[in-house]
């Protein structure tokens, strides 16, 4: 495993282009586009404002910024550098900005959500789509970037609009069964469309691609409800994460929960293998024993981690949440399944120190990573079902079928994790800490 | 005493002794009792008159009463008088005793009345007793039910009570989220009214809009083409046909895994119908029968399975296959279970049985018998083997070349052995110098770190001792001491460390 050498970044902006050869990222004001492989500076644009969004279009081309507090759009071009392109919103202001699917025009949220404008860099049409919901995820692109779904607010009922991406012609516009509707999500193979309400109702429903309302699933009623949702790739299941500390997985023939996936605070399962990060303090070297060594700090040892595997059963660290405020930290925040379908790792909210994985196949709990820290982020390969996740210090983790692995961050000056995204191939990840970026190159052999 | 005025006594004391309580409860107490007195002309005759009165005096006398019946002088005369008061006394003691047994019987009926009052009521007691036992018993269960009813009740109060509490957390959590989106909803309402003002106060009126330099071309490279009722047609007919070949695909998915399953099936059922039907034919009629039942019920269901396996699924051919593997299941079974009693009650059973069974069902300990004594021959073998090689280099000539092929053909997997086990070493001692030298280095920059921060603890401490007010003398003398004192510890640190 090499680690690149540290570059600088600002508000964590750092994107690798959709063919996986560029990587782009933001500093103050300024664009840096680098060679993945070589960390060459290739382009640099400067912006008129500091950047605070910045997306690849999807033919790796076009990198658009975005400036919300001055309400401008500037888009640059890889190929040609001179061209320039700048959408100033005006008066309306900018609440959020991205590319659509072909790459050729560009979505603006106006502030309050009053409007949607098309931009068109391929013609000087201009669409608006009114009454655009503020919610979690209120637009969706389907995966084959043909048709993207909208949710509305009109006449203090929830609607779902769907558009073709290719002239932004209307195809569907209903009514969605909705208390206060708070996301969309298309499935994989862009035939079903997932919505689901908000935290205060259980409901999640399925609809087909003609707007007819496939089925309902409501798992119970008052407490707070769905919290995460994730569709697996083969779009066979749909996991949903709630307030109840469980995660359940509808299938796709009947939409009918399979399996509940319970996180418990003690494990006793014996196929579910609980990895537990230990930290090794560093031995004072015996010779120099004197008042002197009180002085010395542990700054020059680093604290060295490895995985235990104790003994079940085994006692999970939980934080009970504050129950007088909103949103609170308890429930599955994070849902994602691994490329090949076969695992599905969670967050739950009051066990932050941990990662869950389950094996979908047995429809059980393969391994319970504990850390020492609460987790921050974890993304799943691209390719291969391998697990990476940060907890803010200076170390990566790695879990995969095989076993789990923890490597220190190899950069001067230490370097705090905060984040991380892995290439699209498979074979590198990007390491955001605060204000730096690194990049990890994995080894070809698989290490233990 | 006369022998006849002896006997005579004696009947009179016979008589007297009779009990006369029936007599005498008659009132009037006849003084001539002819059946009694008939003994006083047997007792007192003309012959024994002086031993009579002897006798009487002396009774007299023991009974307490003046008994002198005759004089002092020794001459034996009645005296009259002291004879009448005798007789007197002993009438008064009469009545006396008569009067006494007539209380004595009255006493006595009494007591035997009040006694049977008593026993009437001590049985009335008994049984009001008893009764008495019954109902607190009843009482005691009938308490017992009602306590395990109370805790009934209080179970079910606490559960409500529970889910009360629960449904009031819920509540409130609900009761929190909706304050916390109203909150919000509020808080972007003013900004929307501030800015709206804004909006209208501010007279420059920022046109929106985009510049650039020139158009793009699409990324598919066709040209855009006009918004018309046929394109909406085409949108359409897209959507459907997307869905529709989703369906397909979902469809053939689910037929190609159907029939999978099918042939699993199928397989299945046939494996079990070879395995009951046994290959000896001399298994007994039991087993044949059962075969051909098995092959009658394969052959017709086959027949109707295949009619319509091809295709399509019809659900008579499905019911067949399911119902068919079920029957045969419930026969495997039933011949497993059979199987393992008879192992385990019958074995000897078997051995008599002959040849006939005893090649189809081997018995358990014959197995196990078998199985030890092939383990020991195994055994044998091996040592066997190992002498002879033993036996082999040591008898063998021992000509250099020889010797040497053969020690390398014994030694060849020892050397392999070694071999890997020096390469793990190296290894080992190759991870082992990295890590020496990490640590030298890291304990030579701790070093130099630790000198800095001596010194500039020494210098620090010199100041301070140097801007503090004391006398000279004493300010020289500790300044002296701290200096040599430094000195020390410079030359201490920086005399050379040696590596970890």
């Amino acid at each position: 495993m090499n680690f690149s050498e540290v570059f600088k970044l600002s508000n964590q902006l750092c994107k690798i282009s959709p063919d996986g050869k560029y990587l782009a990222n933001c500093v103050q004001y300024r664009l840096v586009v680098r060679d993945v492989n070589t960390l060459q500076i290739l382009q640099l644009y400067t912006c008129l404002d500091q950047v605070a969004h910045m997306e690849w279009s999807s033919d790796s081309l076009f990198i658009l910024c975005a400036m919300y507090k001055r309400g401008l759009v500037q888009v640059w071009s890889l190929e040609q550098p001179d061209w320039h392109c700048k959408i100033d919103e005006g008066s309306i202001g900018l609440v959020s900005s991205r590319w659509s699917p072909d790459g050729r025009h560009i979505l603006n949220t106006t502030e309050f959500h009053l409007r949607i404008t098309v931009w068109s860099l391929c013609n000087k049409s201009v669409s608006y789509i009114k009454y655009p919901k503020a919610c979690q995820k209120g637009m969706d692109f389907s995966a084959d970037g043909r048709y993207v779904a909208l949710a509305e607010r009109r006449d203090c009922k929830d609607h779902i609009s769907v558009f073709v991406c290719d002239d932004w012609h209307l195809l569907r516009h209903f009514e969605a069964e909705t208390q206060d509707l708070a996301g969309v999500e298309w499935s994989p193979n862009g035939c079903v469309l997932a919505a689901w309400d908000s935290c205060l109702e259980y409901k999640m429903l399925l609809y087909s691609l003609d707007g007819r309302l496939l089925s309902t699933y409501s798992a119970y009623e008052w407490s707070l409800g769905i919290k995460s949702v994730a569709w697996s790739p083969s779009s066979q299941f749909l996991a949903i994460g709630s307030y109840d500390e469980k995660v359940r997985i509808l299938n796709h023939i009947t939409w009918k929960k399979l399996v509940e996936f319970e996180h418990q605070a003690t494990i006793t399962n014996s196929k579910a293998v609980v990895f537990k990060e230990v930290e090794k303090r560093p031995v004072v070297p015996t010779e120099d024993l004197s008042i002197h060594q009180i002085a010395m700090g542990s700054s020059l040892f680093d604290t060295r981690s490895k995985y235990e595997i104790p003994p079940l059963p085994v006692q999970v660290p939980v934080v009970k949440p504050d129950p007088d405020r909103a949103n609170p930290k308890i429930g599955i925040s994070a849902v994602a399944f691994s490329a090949d379908n076969r695992y599905l790792a969670t967050k739950n909210d009051c066990m932050p120190q941990c990662v869950w994985v389950w094996d979908m196949r047995t429809m059980g709990p393969a391994a319970v990573l504990e850390q020492t820290a609460p987790v921050r982020c974890f993304a799943w390969e691209p390719r291969r079902a391998r697990l990476a996740f940060c907890t803010g210090n200076t170390k990566l983790y790695l879990w995969s079928p095989a076993g789990c692995l923890s490597v220190e961050v190899a950069v001067e000056g230490g370097f705090q994790v905060q984040s991380l995204f892995w290439h699209c191939s498979g074979d590198s990840l990007v390491l955001l800490g605060k204000d730096q970026l690194c990049l990890c190159y994995m080894a070809t052999k698989e290490e233990k | 005493m006369p022998e006849s005025s002896f006997e005579g006594i004696s009947n009179i004391y016979v008589y007297s002794a009779m009990p006369s309580s029936r007599q005498y409860s008659q009132s009037t107490i006849p003084l001539h009792p002819f059946r009694h007195y008939s003994g006083t002309a047997e007792f007192c005759t003309e012959e024994n008159t002086s031993e009579c009165m002897m006798y009487i005096s002396q009774e007299l006398l023991a009974l307490g009463l003046s008994s002198i019946f005759f004089d002092l002088n020794g001459i034996r005369e009645l005296d009259v008088i002291p004879a009448l008061n005798s007789m007197y006394g002993l009438l008064q003691l009469h009545r006396r005793a008569v009067g006494m047994v007539a209380e004595l019987e009255v006493e006595q009926l009494r007591v035997s009345s009040d006694l049977h009052c008593q026993q009437l009521s001590s049985s009335k007691l008994k049984d009001q007793l008893e009764l008495s036992k019954k109902e607190n018993v009843r009482l005691c269960e009938r308490e017992r039910q009602l306590e395990a009813n109370i805790k009934a009740l209080h179970n079910c109060l606490k559960n409500e009570k529970e889910e009360v509490q629960k449904l009031q957390n819920v509540i409130a959590s609900r009761a929190t989220q909706y304050n916390h989106n109203l909150k919000k909803k509020e808080r972007e309402f003013s900004k929307l009214k501030e800015r709206l003002n804004q909006l209208l106060t501010d007279k420059k009126d920022q046109k929106h809009g985009m510049d650039v330099l020139n158009y793009v071309g699409r990324s598919d490279g066709k040209r855009s083409q006009w918004k018309t009722g046929k394109a909406d047609a085409r949108h359409e007919s897209e959507m459907y046909k997307a869905l529709l070949n989703e369906f397909d695909k979902h469809q053939r998915e689910l037929m190609t895994e159907n029939a999978e399953l099918k042939k699993v099936l199928q397989q299945i059922k046939q494996e079990m119908v070879g395995i009951l039907s046994p290959k000896k034919p001399s298994g007994g009629t039991l087993k044949e029968e059962k075969r051909t039942d098995f092959t009658d019920q394969q052959i017709t269901s086959d027949e109707e399975e295949n009619s319509c396996m091809e295709g399509m699924s019809c659900d008579h051919a499905r019911e067949q296959l399911s119902n068919s593997i079920r029957l045969q299941w419930r026969k495997l079974k039933h011949h497993v279970e059979n199987l393992d009693n008879k192992v385990i009650c019958f074995p000897a059973s078997l051995v008599q049985l002959g040849q006939e069974n005893s090649e189809e069902m081997i018995s358990k300990e014959v197995h196990q018998e078998e199985m030890e004594r092939l383990k020991v021959e195994i055994q044998q073998c091996k040592d066997f083997i190992n002498t002879q090689q033993q036996l082999l280099q040591l008898s063998t000539p021992w000509d250099e070349e020889t010797a040497a092929v053969l020690t390398d053909c014994y030694m060849l997997e020892e050397k392999e052995r070694l071999k890997e086990e020096w390469r793990t070493f190296e290894e080992q001692k190759t991870n082992f110098e990295m890590e020496r030298r990490t640590f030298t280095e890291a304990a030579i920059r701790l070093g130099h770190e630790r000198k800095m921060f001596e010194e500039d603890r020494a210098t620090w401490l010199k100041h301070q001792f140097l801007n503090m007010t004391f006398t000279d003398q004493v300010n020289i003398k500790t300044q002296n001491a701290l200096t040599e004192y430094a000195v020390q510890e410079q030359k201490h640190i920086s005399s050379p460390k040696t590596p970890l």
